[in-house]
């Protein structure tokens, strides 16, 4: 067990090396002058040449990798040209936002997709499963943006019944920072407007990020079930009497769990990465909005930070699965 | 007389080709049998008719690229904007039926290059094994241990925005995915008595991959080809909404849509009908490849 564990650290660092050589490549084909950039659209040349030795952009290439590799390993990220401030401060304020999101959504993901999953083995190839299945392919194919539009159109602009976009109302002042996540902080301060506040303006983003994510449980879910309500020991149970729904949720849901729980930690990673789409229309203000608005403002040290961030987070959870799974089936950790 | 000989030879080619049509008719009952498929290929179908004649039958062709009618700006649907109009005072109808074509070429494509990319190198990891598979499936995780819309983001922020280096993100991160699915059926086929027949009977190892091994691979390279067709489309009209991709007036959904958003929730209509026609396409294809997968590959059915 122990040389599995170690063995998965190592390649999980072997591969975040390799997320950093992408990363170094993708920030050195630009044909924008970084330097240039770094200096300002008004410096002179010989401001530009002091920023070029100044971040070492004058060395060989070998030697600026190892020193982007070395800066990394410190935390340091580079620094923002719009904002002048140094990246990885930037991501570690807008990160429990975003992480705030995303586990709401995956809340929403599991309680809904598991349930939904389970019934529709249950009433396989019944009209129940026939709507779930519509529903899951919907989960799929709707785009993120268009769907967050359309909830805005019809919850916000219509009906009135929740905020438009952002974190909290604009007249109320966010709770004292403690985890930066604004349903954490105003629970540890006992502020219960500011949560009821900060949560009703969670929930269109959290459905939107939630809804494909929903979609690929509920499928998971349901094919394990579909298979595990076949399986010998279910007819035994029902042989000897056990209550229907005692089967289906206890014994059957048990053993179709495993492959959810990978499907969940994969589907976190995902859920990162459309935070990019998902705070864009809700002005959100995490890594993913982040991202986008120092994309288009070419500044790419923060893309390439909340890249190397996301893709951090999306190694972990995989490891995280990798051993919980091991840990959990017994068979393979009979077989190691 | 010429007619006779003809039907002759029709009647003997079907004969001498009587499993394959079997086959075939075999294949299409299970597809028709399937509500879900059918919807999927009548979406198909309409996208692909749209996407060749479309720039033909809308009813304002000059606004296609962007014209100028500033009196009939933001108009809500009627019966001559089915639509209604944008900011300009151009058709929306027409604008999202001619960028059904340019969703149609960026979804071909991504789709082409990726596996132009990901299916040799699917096949030599599975095939060789050892230290070629190990190197190949390697740089394979590291490009799926990040979200592909978000390394897409990163390398179109790098390149500059526009719709060409949209596709050319999008195709650098699409490929590992087909060495991923290739990978595992190869490995799976090269323990195949017929593969092991045809080694030692001396043939290329060129000819065991292309003529045995490649062929056997088609099934789920066709499936997860169709299904990327809308997913690769979702993209790009989702770098076109952040504002990366195509670049308005250029007909594009996602760019419409990211245009639109400044006119929520008043002018509705602008956001509303791109985003329809992404969802259906989208789910077309995703339902059409569905199909194909109960057809080609019924072992694999999910559900």
């Amino acid at each position: 067990m122990i040389v599995y564990v170690v063995q998965r650290v190592l390649l999980t660092g072997l591969m975040l090396f390799g997320l950093i050589c992408i990363t170094f490549t993708v920030s050195n084909v630009a044909p924008s002058d970084p330097a240039a950039l770094a200096a300002g659209p008004d410096a002179t040349r010989d401001m530009v040449e002091t920023v070029r030795r100044e971040y070492g952009l004058d060395k060989p290439i070998w030697e600026q990798f190892v020193r982007y590799v070395s800066d990394l390993a410190r935390g340091d990220f580079g620094r923002s040209i719009v904002s002048t401030r140094a990246v990885g401060t930037e991501l570690a304020q807008y990160f429990p936002a975003t992480f705030e999101l995303v586990a709401l959504a995956m809340g929403l993901g599991v309680l809904v997709g598991v349930p939904l999953g389970m019934l529709s083995a249950v009433y396989k190839n019944r009209p129940f499963d026939h709507l779930v299945r519509v529903f899951a392919v919907s989960g799929v194919a709707l785009p993120a943006f268009w769907f967050g539009l359309v909830l805005q159109l019809t919850f916000a602009a219509q009906l009135e019944l929740l905020p438009t976009s952002g974190r909290l109302d604009i007249a109320s002042p966010p709770p004292p920072p403690v985890t930066r996540m604004f349903l954490v902080d105003s629970l540890l301060a006992g502020d219960w407007q500011t949560f009821a506040d900060a949560f009703a303006h969670a929930i269109l983003p959290a459905i939107v990020l939630s809804f494909p994510c929903l979609a690929s449980i509920l499928r998971v879910n349901r094919a394990e079930m579909v298979e595990v309500l076949s399986a010998d020991y279910i007819v035994a149970a029902r042989a000897h009497g056990v209550s229907p729904w005692r089967i289906v949720a206890v014994h059957a849901l048990r053993n179709a769990m495993l492959p959810t729980l990978a499907m969940i930690g994969l589907r976190y990673g995902w859920m990162l990465g459309s935070t990019v789409l998902v705070e864009t229309v809700f002005d959100w203000p995490g890594i993913g909005l982040y991202a986008v608005s120092s994309a288009i403002a070419g500044d790419f040290k923060p893309v390439m930070g909340v890249t190397l961030l996301i893709g951090l987070n999306f190694m972990i959870a995989n490891l995280v699965v990798d051993l919980l799974y091991g840990w959990l089936d017994p068979r393979l950790r009979a077989a190691q | 007389m010429n007619t006779r000989a003809e039907t002759g030879g029709l009647a003997r080619f079907r004969e001498e080709h009587a499993a394959a049509f079997r086959q075939l008719r075999f294949y299409v009952w299970t597809f028709a049998r399937s509500p879900s498929s059918m919807i999927g290929l009548v979406i198909v179908a309409a996208f692909l008719f749209l996407a060749a004649f479309g720039p033909m039958i809308v009813p304002y062709p000059d606004d296609a690229t962007g014209a100028m009618n500033l009196s009939n700006r933001l108009k809500p649907p009627s019966a001559a904007h089915w639509f209604g109009t944008d900011e300009m005072g151009n058709d929306l109808f027409t604008r999202v039926v001619v960028a059904t074509r340019t969703s149609l070429y960026v979804g071909l494509v991504i789709v082409i290059v990726a596996s132009t990319i990901g299916v040799p190198l699917g096949i030599a990891a599975g095939y060789f094994g050892g230290r070629t598979r190990m190197i190949i499936m390697r740089v394979t995780d590291v490009f799926l241990s990040v979200p592909g819309l978000v390394l897409a983001l990163a390398i179109v922020a790098a390149l500059g925005a526009g719709i060409l280096n949209g596709i050319i993100a999008l195709s650098i991160v699409w490929w590992p995915g087909y060495v991923r699915l290739v990978e595992a059926k190869a490995l799976s086929l090269r323990g195949e008595s017929y593969v092991e027949a045809a080694r030692s009977l001396g043939a290329s190892q060129f000819r065991i991959l292309a003529v045995h091994i490649f062929p056997n691979c088609l099934s789920p390279i066709i499936i997860k080809a169709s299904m990327d067709m809308g997913l690769a489309i979702l993209s790009a009209a989702s770098l076109g909404f952040i504002g990366l991709g195509a670049r308005p007036p250029a007909p594009e959904w996602g760019a419409m849509i990211s245009v639109a958003r400044t006119y929520m929730p008043t002018w509705w209509w602008y956001a509303f009908f791109p985003g329809l026609f992404i969802y259906l396409t989208v789910l077309g294809f995703n339902l059409f490849g569905d199909g194909l997968r109960d057809i080609l590959d019924p072992k694999s059915n999910q559900g």
